[in-house]
């Protein structure tokens, strides 16, 4: 591919705004293929708007976007989805009357190819279909060692759970760029190093480009091969953990008023 | 996390011994029902019945499976009514059963058509474009004499009877089979929709619309899907409550009245589920009749029998509201009895 040369995605420009309140200001910045990409920030940085304009929930005022070298004005949802662009969502948006195994299916829509007659006769083709998304599905869960609430009703798990699922919901389809807003909130430390460590196996084993939202910023800093500080809509700081860690404003403006709270 | 109820992986022999037998023993009560019932029983219960049952399984798939409310279910049971009788009038070597088929497709275009709002709008009102669509096609197929062929008291009726490829349809056992065939095929087809691809879209966009199109899910395709699927089935068994219960119909057998009732089974049957609508079609057909029997025996001859209507009437919706207050999620729920049903309900619905 001749977009391999480039960064993988490119945030150019960006300005949001609901009702006049400036959500995003000019921000731009890059993310190189194969990378993991924090934003981190204060609540009400302008970080899960961001997620949101990169799939096409949000349409950003002025600005754009450059995915694999295409330029993009305004994403659409399904757009994103079908050119490789997965997510996770920060309060979870599982699909609640679904089993686990279906919810995971359900990540697999934009490949069906058999008709509604297909399927209502259950012809081969949609037999067969069904048998390789079930396939696919299980081996997902399989990486998240959830095989065994397959059958279960999404709903009726645990938060932690559930936010497996949702991660393996968008990966699913292999994507080439996941994007997860919060993946390891509400977990406690033993489940957080087991997501951490998933995203990064991820990472490094399908080549997949991860841009994240995360709070905890000890796993950010280990986790993370690049990291974006947005304060008020607004870039305060981008680059390597190490050089994030020592960045006086961000300390001032991050770090320094949240540290007790991200240690406790 | 131990204290999360898994559902079995298997089910012990002696239980599916025990499903087989009730699968075996359902179909053979389904097979001889003619023969064990009155006439009565099969041309004023179990007849409509079955098509209100098949309705509410249409109804059901649009809004208890795609999550898009709708009150427009009787304006599709009249397309397709006003269809099959315009076909049957005008294309006359086409036999019934082809016309039923082509009068779907015509009030599944229909639906699809009403459907187009939903892309945009949701909930409360989407209602408004379905209702919409219920009051259109009560004013059009009274003002244009072509739809109800200029006969007099604006009624349809098929002239030459019930038929299926030469067979006479017209007695009440042509009757039963013939509705209780095509709601068995329907219920199965849209059985097989639903634990597809197609089902999971729906249930996808139900339970979460913006999740379901940012992982892909064709939203605005499925959305139609379910509209026109959901119609094509209304109008089979618009046309079947016309022909195969009523004999002959008008604008008034398919009014608002028919889309609410339509709707208070699939709510009291239970959202999402293909029982649902059996159950919720069984409710609202049997309850009244119950409590008719009830009334007729307790105060008959000392109570006036237009306030006892008016009376049973009251009862029934009091019965209905009473219901859904303590059990929201309708019949079905109600009689999965174990706990971890609900899992396996929602992924081989039944």
């Amino acid at each position: 591919m001749t977009a391999s040369a480039g960064p993988a995605l490119e945030v150019r420009n960006v300005s949001l705004s609901f009702k006049g309140v400036k959500a995003i200001s000019d921000l731009s910045f890059q993310v190189t293929r194969r990378e993991i990409c924090a934003l981190i920030g204060p609540n009400g940085a302008g970080k899960s708007s961001l997620l949101n304009i990169l799939n096409g929930v949000y349409t950003p005022d002025s600005g754009e976007i450059v995915f694999e070298g295409e330029h993009f004005r305004r994403m659409q949802p399904l757009e994103a989805a079908r050119r490789g662009i997965g997510r996770g969502f920060q309060n979870n948006a599982l699909f609640s009357g679904m089993s686990v195994l279906d919810n995971v299916i359900a990540g697999l829509s934009r490949h069906s190819r058999v008709t509604l007659v297909e399927e209502a006769f259950r012809l081969p083709r949609a037999l067969g279909q069904e048998r390789a998304f079930r396939d696919r599905a299980l081996e997902v869960l399989k990486l998240f060692d959830l095989e065994k609430y397959a059958e279960t009703l999404v709903g009726t798990l645990p938060y932690g759970v559930q936010k497996k699922v949702e991660i393996a919901r968008a990966i699913v389809a292999k994507p080439r760029l996941l994007l997860l807003d919060e993946p390891l909130a509400g977990m406690n430390a033993a489940e957080k190093q087991e997501i951490a460590a998933v995203i990064a196996r991820l990472n490094r084993e399908l080549d997949l480009t991860v841009v994240l939202i995360e709070h905890d910023i000890g796993i950010v800093l280990k986790l993370a091969h690049h990291v974006v500080v947005l304060d008020y809509g607004r870039k305060l700081a981008d680059g390597p953990p190490e050089t994030i860690r020592d960045n006086p404003d961000v300390i001032a403006a991050y770090l320094g008023s949240e540290n007790a709270e991200a240690a406790a | 996390m131990s204290e999360i109820n898994l559902p079995a992986a298997a089910e012990p022999i002696d239980q599916v011994g025990l499903k087989v037998l009730t699968i075996v023993a359902t179909l053979a009560l389904l097979v001889t029902a003619p023969f064990l019932a009155s006439e009565y029983w099969i041309n004023a219960i179990i007849v409509p019945f079955l098509i209100l049952s098949l309705a509410g399984l249409g109804l059901n798939l649009l809004t208890g499976y795609g999550g898009q409310l709708s009150l427009g279910a009787g304006a599709f049971m009249m397309v397709g009514a006003y269809a099959t009788f315009s076909l049957q009038l005008r294309v006359p070597e086409l036999p019934l059963p082809l016309a039923l088929i082509v009068a779907g497709f015509i009030a599944g275009a229909v639906g699809l058509a009403f459907g187009i709002p939903s892309t945009r709008i949701k909930g409360f009102y989407l209602i408004v474009s379905t209702l919409a669509a219920q009051f259109f096609f009560e004013w059009l197929f009274l003002k244009f004499p072509w739809f109800y062929n200029g006969n007099s008291s604006a009624t349809i009726a098929l002239s030459r009877g019930l038929s299926f490829f030469g067979l006479d349809a017209n007695s009440p056992h042509g009757r039963y089979y013939l509705t209780l065939g095509i709601v068995a095929l329907l219920t199965l087809l849209s059985f097989n929709l639903i634990r597809g691809q197609t089902g999971r879209n729906w249930m996808a966009i139900r339970d979460m619309d913006t999740a379901a199109a940012v992982i892909g899910v064709p939203v605005f395709r499925a959305k139609l899907q379910a509209f026109a699927v959901s119609s094509f089935i209304l109008g089979i068994a618009g046309a079947l409550w016309a022909f195969a219960y009523l004999g002959s119909a008008s604008v008034q057998s398919f009014g608002l009245t028919r889309s609410y009732q339509i709707l208070f089974i699939i709510i009291i049957g239970g959202l999402g589920t293909i029982r649902g609508a059996y159950l919720g079609a069984g409710f609202v057909s049997l309850l009244p009749l119950a409590l008719d029997w009830l009334f007729q025996h307790l105060f008959s001859g000392h109570v006036d029998a237009g306030l006892l209507q008016n009376i049973q009437k009251a009862i029934f919706g009091l019965l209905i509201i009473w219901f859904l207050i303590k059990e929201p999620e309708g019949l079905a729920r109600l009689l999965s009895l174990r706990r971890t049903q609900g899992a396996r309900r929602r992924l081989f619905p039944s």
